[in-house]
C-alpha cells in the first residue's frame, strides 16, 4: 500500500446520494449505486481529499490504511 | 490535509436535515476546517445562526451556539461580544434572513466594525419556505413568488459591506472547497467585521425552478461563473458579464468596536478613582 492515504467511507448511513464526490474525483472510483456511494477500485484512489471536503453529509474521509 | 471534522459535529444530530446535495452541508463542512486551520480556541467561539436553512448549522455544530429569531442573529452576537469580548464571535445566516429581514444589522454591524466572521450562505431564495424569492435572486430568475420572472434587482454584497464600514470582506462558493478554507480560516483571525458570502446551491427550491435540478450541474455553475480576484481586475467588462470575484476583496486594518468601548470603561473607571 503506498503511503498516501485512501478514501474511506466512515459514515455510510449519512450518504444521500447527491453524486457531489462523484463529480470531484479524478479517477472515477467514485458510485452511487441505489442512492448509496460505493467505490469500484480503491487502489486507484489518489488521497486527493476532493471526495471529503466536497460531501455535504461527511460521508467519507480519507484516512491512512483503508483495508477495503 | 486531514481534518478531524467529526469532533466539531454533533453526532446525535447527524444526518442533518438538509436535502441532497444542497451546499449549506459542504460550506458548514468546511468552515469547520477553516476554525481547525485557524487553530482558534473551540471553548471560546460561538456559533449564532438566525432563521432559515441556513440556522440550521447552529444545531450541528459542537461548540456554544445559539439559534436566536429571524434576522436577528448579528444582533444577539454583538451582545455576546461586547459581554466576552474575548470569545470568537462566528454568525451564519443566509441571503432571506441576512440581506432581508436582517439587513439593517448587517449594515450596522459592518459600520461599527464589531469583530464578528459573519458567514451569509447565499442560495438565492428562501429554501426552508419552499421558495419565495429573496433579496438576492437573480433578476429575471423564478421563485414561487415571481412564477414570471423577477424584476427586483439583488445587492453586490461586497459593495454593500465595504460601504457600510466591513473590514474585511471575502467570497467564496460551495464549490471551491480549498479557497473556502482559506478564506474562513483568514476571516476568523482578522480583527473587526469579516463579511463572507458563501455561494450555496438550492437544487430543491431554487435550482429546480430555473433549470438546474441537479447539485452537480448547479456546482458546474459556480465553476464557470466564479474568477479568483486575482484575475478578476484584468477581465474586460465583457468577460465580467454574468460572473463573480471570489477570494478576500478587501481588507482594511481599523479600529474594532469593543477595543474602543473598552477604551471608555477604562478611561471613566480612571476619572472616578
Ligand atoms: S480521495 Fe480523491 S481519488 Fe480518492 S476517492 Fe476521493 S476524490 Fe477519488
Ligand atoms: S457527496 Fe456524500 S452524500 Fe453525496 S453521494 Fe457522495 S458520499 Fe453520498
Ligand atoms: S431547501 Fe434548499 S437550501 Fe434548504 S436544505 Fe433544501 S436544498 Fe438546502
Amino acid at each position: 500500500m503506498s503511503k498516501k492515504g485512501k478514501v474511506k467511507i466512515t459514515h455510510p448511513e449519512r450518504c444521500k446520494g447527491c453524486e457531489i464526490c462523484v463529480m470531484y474525483c479524478p479517477t472515477d472510483i467514485l458510485v452511487v449505486k441505489k442512492g448509496q456511494i460505493t467505490i469500484t477500485d480503491i487502489d486507484n484512489c489518489v488521497g486527493c481529499y476532493n471526495c471529503e471536503l466536497s460531501c455535504p453529509d461527511f460521508v467519507l474521509e480519507v484516512v491512512e490504511n483503508n483495508e477495503r | 490535509m486531514g481534518y478531524k471534522i467529526d469532533e466539531y459535529l454533533r453526532q446525535d444530530k447527524l444526518p442533518h436535515i438538509w436535502c441532497p446535495g444542497c451546499g449549506h452541508g459542504t460550506i458548514m463542512g468546511n468552515l469547520i476546517r477553516g476554525i481547525d486551520k485557524a487553530k482558534i480556541d473551540p471553548d471560546k467561539t460561538v456559533v449564532v445562526s438566525g432563521i432559515g436553512c441556513s440556522g440550521r448549522a447552529s444545531g450541528y455544530m459542537n461548540f456554544d451556539t445559539l439559534h436566536t429569531t429571524h434576522g436577528r442573529a448579528i444582533a444577539f452576537a454583538t451582545g455576546i461580544k461586547l459581554a466576552n469580548p474575548e470569545l470568537n464571535v462566528i454568525v451564519i445566516t443566509g441571503d432571506g434572513d441576512g440581506t432581508a429581514i436582517g439587513g439593517n444589522h448587517l449594515i450596522h454591524g459592518a459600520r461599527r466594525n464589531i469583530d464578528l466572521t459573519v458567514v451569509l450562505m447565499n442560495n438565492h431564495i428562501y429554501g426552508m419556505t419552499s421558495g419565495q424569492f429573496s433579496p438576492m435572486t437573480p433578476t429575471g430568475d423564478n421563485a414561487t413568488t415571481a412564477p414570471y420572472g423577477n424584476i427586483d434587482q439583488n445587492f453586490d454584497l461586497a459593495d454593500l459591506t465595504k460601504a457600510s464600514g466591513a473590514s474585511f470582506i471575502a467570497r467564496g462558493t460551495a464549490y471551491n472547497t480549498r479557497q473556502l478554507i482559506e478564506i474562513f480560516a483568514e476571516g476568523l483571525l482578522h480583527t473587526g467585521f469579516s463579511f463572507i458570502e458563501a455561494i450555496s446551491q438550492c437544487p430543491v427550491n431554487y435550482g429546480r425552478r430555473n433549470g438546474l435540478s441537479s447539485a452537480v450541474d448547479m456546482l458546474k455553475c459556480q465553476r464557470d461563473s466564479s474568477v479568483n480576484i486575482r484575475k478578476w481586475d484584468s477581465l474586460s467588462k465583457e468577460e465580467k458579464k454574468g460572473k463573480f470575484p471570489t477570494g478576500v476583496l478587501y481588507k482594511e486594518d481599523k479600529r474594532e468596536y469593543t477595543e474602543m468601548y473598552q477604551e471608555i470603561i477604562d478611561s471613566v473607571q480612571e476619572e472616578a478613582k
